[in-house]
């Protein structure tokens, strides 16, 4: 019988040490472009390299396609080919940048797309490039990974704004009378909030507040002129969502078909999750402690999320996002709130939501055979439709294969209809 | 007046309205991909018509449409979107409309609001499936129609995607299914691709209209749908042209067609599309590639008398079948290379009279078989061997490279490659059913371009920018050639394209190689795939290697299997039973002749379609059947089968009393089994008979039932126990229970292997997919609350809880406590009962020198319809075989490279290490098809039977599974476990 407690096949993991701090480059796939761009200063004031990849192209897909198992969801397969590709750009030492990805730890695929990676860089010829795990809930060790209260405040504050920028450009964008007005808005506040940040400013509440104001009042001097656009909402798997490679640059898209473009915020997901760890505690036990330090991370999302809710709401001509609690409330009937597992309740929820503020027209992005998408996109949708009829949703999915023309193509039509209900509606 | 043209994906349709709405123009014609051109015909044929000089209202459709439309300054309209305008103008009272084009399937709900669905990334069930079937049938579509109209009975055909169907068709000819009852099955197949694929859990009821080339011209799959819909649809005159005539009503914007024209005809696009390498730099480059292929050859002495001993080698392939017959020195005298039209023991029986007439001399010392047609020309012309067909390429490897290392075959429909370990075949790799095709999916392509595929080969070999076309299943790459030639990419630049994503497919999809170095040096290629050369050229530069590719690559099967009828021939010292002569006699021959009847097994509750050959000679061959029983007549011995054990057990957990016979509850609760329930089972039975109620289970799966859930399928592409979940809602439904428990279970029991112990997430949410989906619970109480059993309290607290508010009954502490004590109790001794028989198995296969399999998936693959009897299978080659809960106990926690946190995938990690530390077992996994976890699970488990020298051995199933491919695993696997035990 067995009993070596050990199986040969284990690689012992290459961490991430204090010495590697101050020389190796740290290298991040590009999610939310203007978040990222705004988080990058923070983690540099406090001495690390921060670099983002946002390569793409054929090449990065077929070393994703070689080094990762084809039937991987996209969004690893996908940044495990900008790694890879980054790796042998020449730009970096490969002996010294080190890789870091989230781990999110819950039932979804996502907690092992940093050992797939490993498992790739293994193979390709880099066994010794670190992997540090972005993650809440301490999985792996990292000595040369410590975040300080302030730079942790300091990363949640450019969530804020990266946030709040990308609600009111995109929403100011579309009706813009000078074309590039709001683009260029958008570049003057990255670069002056990022600025703020390497000097290690702006992350206090009363910061936080006034910033989120002034970003608004910019917002909405710019001249526009409101003319009738299908507004569409793009929900569905968190990375698809963002990432422009990701999704085939749909929000170049959708700017070319005269769309306005609803993309939900990055901390209104945090919030989901967080309460996903709360309410899987209540229905399926654990200890005490756990309990109360998720009670008050729970407690500070709120917080920070009334900051940006109640910041945008001050301003009518914007439309914002709901708060978690209120989007819980929109679940029920549909799906259990336990359910927290990928984008779990919250798909049907947001659809509901946004729906009711206007953007019927829904597109939901998903890695083909995604797992969690199976049951809150596809099982979902018959049901949010029969409870708001007038959801006009198309979902579409993201894969190597998959190819433009076939999801443009849906996407117009969906369109196509979002088109006569306009017409009909005026 | 108003113009609508509607390019789709195979054809170009035009109409023109007149002012008083009357069709005054109508065409209708292929456009063999020549979209450009063909659209400049119609488009000029318009203006010359109607003597077009202003601008008219004109518009444009269809999926080849879009990119032109907008070049020409043409207004384009999505072309679902068109059938809906045209629909509502002709025929507004129309509830769903179903259209079936070339390469695309479209269903619209027009009843309240307007909801449409069109195929995404999977494309099965299309015109172009429905053509390709009759060719492999070698009949027209039409023939097929005609054919389909005296069907008696339907097979099982894959629906989801065209290439699954016709790694299913292709078996069932061989087998010789009757064409009318294949026929017929094609069709449904198409209509259950529809329903799961497109209507997506939405009910297709009403007023249906069929429209599109495929159901205007096939009566039979009209009725087809009518049968599944269980309604009338119409098709109504013109249906071929709804999308452009929605494109002529939609249109309001009048456009200068002459210049429109202009700009078409002066259109060149730049490309657009990534390019790969060249193929050869130069004409240099491809002489001395030639010059080095041309030198591995087998001499052939064909049409010289020979006098002597000879061997007959047949390879009856899925689509092909190869004969060849050697002398004593391996010499080819006779060689035939044909489609095998579906009678392939017809052109046997062809090539033997040839033989014996040009060799009269000659005398077939043995014979062997390989192949799918394998045990039916063994049985019909009694050749001697039959032969796993991985046994028999490397055969024929070896007598080109002795010390061969990697074998890669790519036929026309299956792939194979294999290791060589010490002499012995190591490690298989087969195309899973999904990116099969390989081979004559160039073929395909070649004969849609209007090119024979020897022609469209070579042109690729000058290609000087290849096209990008992925690596993905074959579907995908049929839209990316669209686009290629949308943009204007050369044939030859096509052509080289999909020669290397063939090439990209075989690497990296099905052997997933990373580095040439993992398949060594000396490689020999084979298959009929590689007697092209762009193809071959292909796999070299993509490895970087040099490799050996035999003039007979497209043979070797056959040729192997001679040669090792030779072997064996000289090995036993040249002698026969009395009576046989290693072959069918000339004499027996002459007079030869064969009969098939198709019945249905009733032996067990798979239900088998079995085809029965008796041939002349009173030799008879069973086809069709999943275990021995139809054909030994005996009931297969399962003693030594712990999946049938569990099954046993299962089956005792139902009370069979009838309704009326109701207990001292008044609802009768009725549990799903499928998914996650086949280990819960236990547990919930026992707690609701402790409660005091009667409880009913829905039963093991079967076909039937499938086809009972399939209309409430949101996903087409979830794991297929999944979509069997929808059956057994609608059987309990039908059993007319008052409650049916369905819980949420988010966590499985913690066995302590790992980090967390998470169901994975299809498990964990399916009761709320089931819940939004199923519109007919009527009164039943459906209860999907998510319970976590693993916390006990907790659990306590909560099933309390859930139960009085949803059965509107008080339950005291304490009877829910005992009810608690009493499930976990059960689900206990289920355990131990399992494991037990597990050990007892165990013993009693090593007291018996027996191997044993460990048949290594999930709880739910002990479904019979969900592992089609795979169990039964191996038991039948003579394994013992016993589970991964059986074993994995037994191993305690280690580590692995991916997080291990969930359970049911820990226990699979557990086996693997059982097998790879414990000598006489060998582990073979189950997968399911489109299972996201196991593409976690399936390298982890590899590593960790590799790294000690175990063989892996991967088996994906789905809602139809091939078992000709499970057979050639198992086989090799027993062939590279009996020659291992040589070498030791």
């Amino acid at each position: 019988m067995s009993n070596q407690n050990q199986s040969p096949h284990f690689v012992k993991k290459i961490m991430f040490t204090k010495k590697m701090k101050k020389d190796y480059t740290i290298l991040s796939p590009m999610m939310c472009p203007i978040h990222f761009r705004l988080l990058r200063p923070v983690f540099q004031r406090v001495g690390y390299k921060v670099d983002i990849m946002e390569n793409e192209g054929p090449d990065v897909i077929q070393k994703g396609l070689k080094y990762v198992h084809n039937d991987i969801c996209y969004p690893c397969s996908l940044i495990t080919g900008q790694m890879l590709a980054t790796m042998e750009s020449g730009k970096y030492d490969p002996d010294k940048v080190a890789m870091i990805i989230t781990q999110s730890g819950g039932g979804c695929r996502d907690s092992n797309y940093i050992n797939l990676m490993r498992k790739a860089f293994e193979r390709a010829g880099y066994p010794n490039v670190p992997f540090i795990s972005a993650n809440t809930w301490n999985m792996e060790y990292a000595p040369g990974i410590f975040l300080s209260p302030l730079t942790l405040l300091s990363a949640a504050a450019a969530l804020v704004y990266g946030d709040a920028l990308n609600l009111v450009s995109n929403q100011v964008r579309p009706y813009e009378v000078n074309k590039g007005d709001t683009d260029k808005l958008l570049d003057e506040w990255i670069e002056k909030l990022g600025d703020g940040f390497s000097k290690g400013k702006g992350f206090s509440v009363s910061a936080m507040k006034k910033t989120v104001n002034e970003i608004c009042r910019t917002f909405a001097e710019i001249e526009i002129k409101k003319v009738p656009k299908i507004k569409v909402a793009v929900v569905g798997e968190l990375y698809l969502k963002y990432s422009v490679p990701g999704n085939n640059h749909l929000e170049e898209f959708l700017t070319e078909q005269d769309c306005e473009y609803f993309i939900p915020t990055v901390l209104g997901f945090g919030a989901y999750k967080t309460n996903g760890a709360l309410e899987d505690l209540r229905t399926y036990g654990g200890s005490l402690w756990k309990r109360i330090i998720m009670e008050i991370v729970m407690k500070y999302y709120f917080f920070i999320e009334d900051l940006l809710i109640s910041g945008i709401e001050k301003w009518p001509q914007f439309t914002a996002p709901e708060r978690v609690n209120d989007l819980k409330k929109r679940a029920e009937g549909i799906i259990d709130t336990t359910n927290s597992m990928g984008e779990g309740w919250y798909l049907a929820a947001e659809m509901l939501e946004l729906a009711e503020h206007g953007y019927e027209n829904i597109i939901c992005v998903q890695p083909f055979g995604c797992l969690p998408c199976h049951v809150a996109v596809k099982g979902m949708l018959n049901k949010v439709r029969r409870v708001n009829p007038r959801i006009n949703s198309v979902d579409i999915e993201y894969d190597p294969g998959a190819t433009k023309v076939n999801q443009e193509n849906r996407i117009k039509l969906m369109l196509a209809v979002a088109r006569e209900n306009l017409n009909t509606d005026e | 007046m108003r113009i609508g043209i509607d390019i789709g994906s195979t054809t170009i349709k035009s109409v023109v309205i007149d002012d008083d709405g009357n069709l005054i123009h109508k065409s209708y014609e292929r456009h063999f991909t020549l979209i450009t051109e063909k659209t400049q015909e119609v488009i000029k044929g318009l203006i010359d018509k109607f003597d077009i000089k202003e601008p008219v209202v004109c518009a444009i459709s269809g999926s080849a449409g879009m990119g032109l439309a907008e070049k020409a300054g043409i207004p384009f309209v999505q072309e679902v979107y068109a059938t809906k305008v045209a629909i509502s103008k002709r025929l507004p009272d129309t509830d769903v409309v179903i259209e079936l084009g070339g390469e695309d399937a479209k269903i619209l709900f027009l009843n309240g609001n307007l909801e449409v669905r069109m195929n995404g990334t999977c494309a099965g069930g299309t015109g172009a499936f429905a053509d390709q079937m009759a060719s492999l049938m070698q009949i027209s579509a039409d023939e097929m129609n005609e054919l389909a109209k005296s069907a008696q009975k339907i097979y099982p055909i894959a629906s989801r995607c065209g290439v699954f169907a016709k790694t299913d068709i292709q078996p069932l000819l061989n087998q010789g299914a009757r064409k009318e009852d294949i026929s017929a099955s094609i069709y449904t197949a198409i209509v259950n691709q529809t329903i799961t694929g497109l209507a997506q859990g939405h009910p297709i009821e009403g007023k249906i209209v069929y429209l599109g080339g495929p159901l205007t011209f096939m009566s039979e799959l009209r009725s087809a749908f009518d049968k599944a819909l269980k309604c009338t649809g119409t098709c109504p005159e013109d249906s071929l042209l709804f999308v452009a005539m929605g494109a002529a009503y939609y249109a309001s914007e009048a456009v200068d067609l002459n210049a429109a024209l202009e700009v078409i005809v002066n259109s060149r696009d730049s490309i657009r599309i990534s390019s790969l390498e060249p193929l050869f730099k130069d004409e240099n480059e491809y002489n001395e590639f030639r010059e080095r292929h041309a030198k591995d050859r087998v001499e052939r002495v064909e049409g010289i008398p020979y006098e002597g001993e000879a061997f007959l080698g047949i390879d009856s392939g899925s689509t092909t079948l190869k004969v060849i017959l050697t002398n004593d020195k391996g010499e080819i005298l006779y060689s035939r290379y044909e489609s095998n039209q579906g009678k392939p023991i017809d052109v046997v029986v062809e090539s033997l009279k040839e033989m014996y007439a040009k060799y009269p001399k000659a005398h077939i010392a043995s014979s062997a078989v390989t192949g799918y047609g394998e045990d039916m020309i063994k049985a019909a012309l009694n050749i001697e061997y039959g032969v796993v067909e991985t046994v028999a390429h490397f055969t024929a490897a070896k007598f080109f490279l002795p010390d061969v290392e990697f074998i890669i075959d790519i036929g026309g429909q299956d792939m194979k490659c294999f290791k060589i370990r010490n002499g012995a075949i190591d490690n298989i790799f087969l195309n899973e059913a999904c990116s099969s095709g390989c081979g004559s999916f160039l073929q395909t392509f070649a004969s849609s371009m209007g090119y024979g595929i020897e022609v469209f080969a070579n042109l690729g070999l000058f290609g000087d920018n290849p096209v990008d076309l992925g690596s993905r299943c074959t579907v995908f790459m049929n839209s990316s050639v669209k686009q290629a030639q949308k943009e204007g990419v050369t044939v030859e630049n096509i052509s080289a394209g999909l020669s290397i994503s063939v090439i990209k497919n075989a690497l990296y999809k099905v052997i997933r190689v990373h580095s040439a170095d993992e398949l060594g040096k000396k490689i020999v290629v084979q298959g009929g795939t590689f007697l092209n050369n762009a193809v071959l050229r292909a796999f070299e530069k993509e490895m970087g290697v040099d490799v050996i590719r035999p003039d007979i690559a497209g043979m070797m099967g056959a040729y192997g299997a001679a040669l090792y009828a030779k072997e064996l021939y000289k090995k036993k010292g040249s002698g026969h039973a009395e009576g046989y002569e290693g072959v069918i006699s000339s004499e027996e021959l002459k007079t030869f002749s064969y009969d098939v009847k198709s019945v249905t097994c009733n032996g067990c509750n798979n239900h088998c379609q079995l085809t029965v050959n008796t041939f002349s000679g009173g030799r008879k061959f069973i086809g069709g059947n999943r275990c021995e029983k139809p054909v030994t007549k005996k009931a297969q011995d399962d003693s030594l089968n712990l999946y049938e054990y569990k099954l046993s057990l299962l089956k005792e957990y139902s009370d069979e009393d009838d309704m009326s016979n109701k207990s001292d509850r008044d609802k009768v609760i009725g549990i799903p089994l499928a998914m996650n329930m086949y280990e819960m089972l236990p547990f919930w039975y026992a707690f609701f008979k402790k409660l005091g109620y009667t409880v009913k289970i829905s039963g093991f799966s079967n076909r039937a039932m499938y086809i009972k859930g399939q209309g409430t399928i949101p996903s087409d592409t979830v794991c297929f126990p999944a979509k069997m979940m929808h059956g057994h809602i609608q059987t309990l439904i039908e059993m007319g229970v008052d409650v049916i428990f369905y819980p949420g279970m988010t966590y499985h029991f913690d066995e302590h292997k790992g980090r967390k112990n998470y169901n994975c997430a299809v498990i964990s949410g399916y009761p709320e997919v089931i819940a939004a989906n199923t519109v007919n619970f009527n009164d039943i109480i459906y209860i999907c609350d998510y319970v976590g059993p693993h916390v006990k309290n907790t659990f306590r607290v909560r099933i309390k809880e859930i139960l009085e508010k949803r059965l509107g009954t008080e339950f005291s502490k304490s009877e829910i406590k005992k009810a608690c004590d009493a499930a976990y109790a059960e689900y206990n001794s289920y355990v131990s009962k399992v494991r037990a028989k597990g050990n007892e198995i165990i013993e009693r296969a090593k007291q018996e020198d027996k191997k044993i399999i460990l048949l290594a998936g999930r709880p739910y693959h002990a479904d019979p319809e969900v592992n089609h009897g795979i169990h039964k299978l191996i038991a039948g080659l003579g394994f013992a075989v016993i589970c991964e809960d059986s074993v994995a106990y037994k191993v305690s926690k280690f580590d692995t490279n991916i997080i291990a946190q969930w359970t049911f995938h820990q226990r699979l990690f557990s086996a693997a290490k059982f097998v790879a530390d414990n000598d006489d077992f060998y582990m073979v996994h189950l997968v399911s098809f489109g299972c996201g976890l196991d593409a976690l699970t399936t390298d982890e488990v590899r590593e960790i039977l590799e790294c000690r020298g175990k063989l892996y051995t991967q088996i994906k199933i789905d809602e139809v599974t091939n078992l000709g491919a499970v057979k050639i695993r198992l086989r090799s696997l027993m062939a590279a476990i009996e020659s291992g035990k040589g070498e030791k």
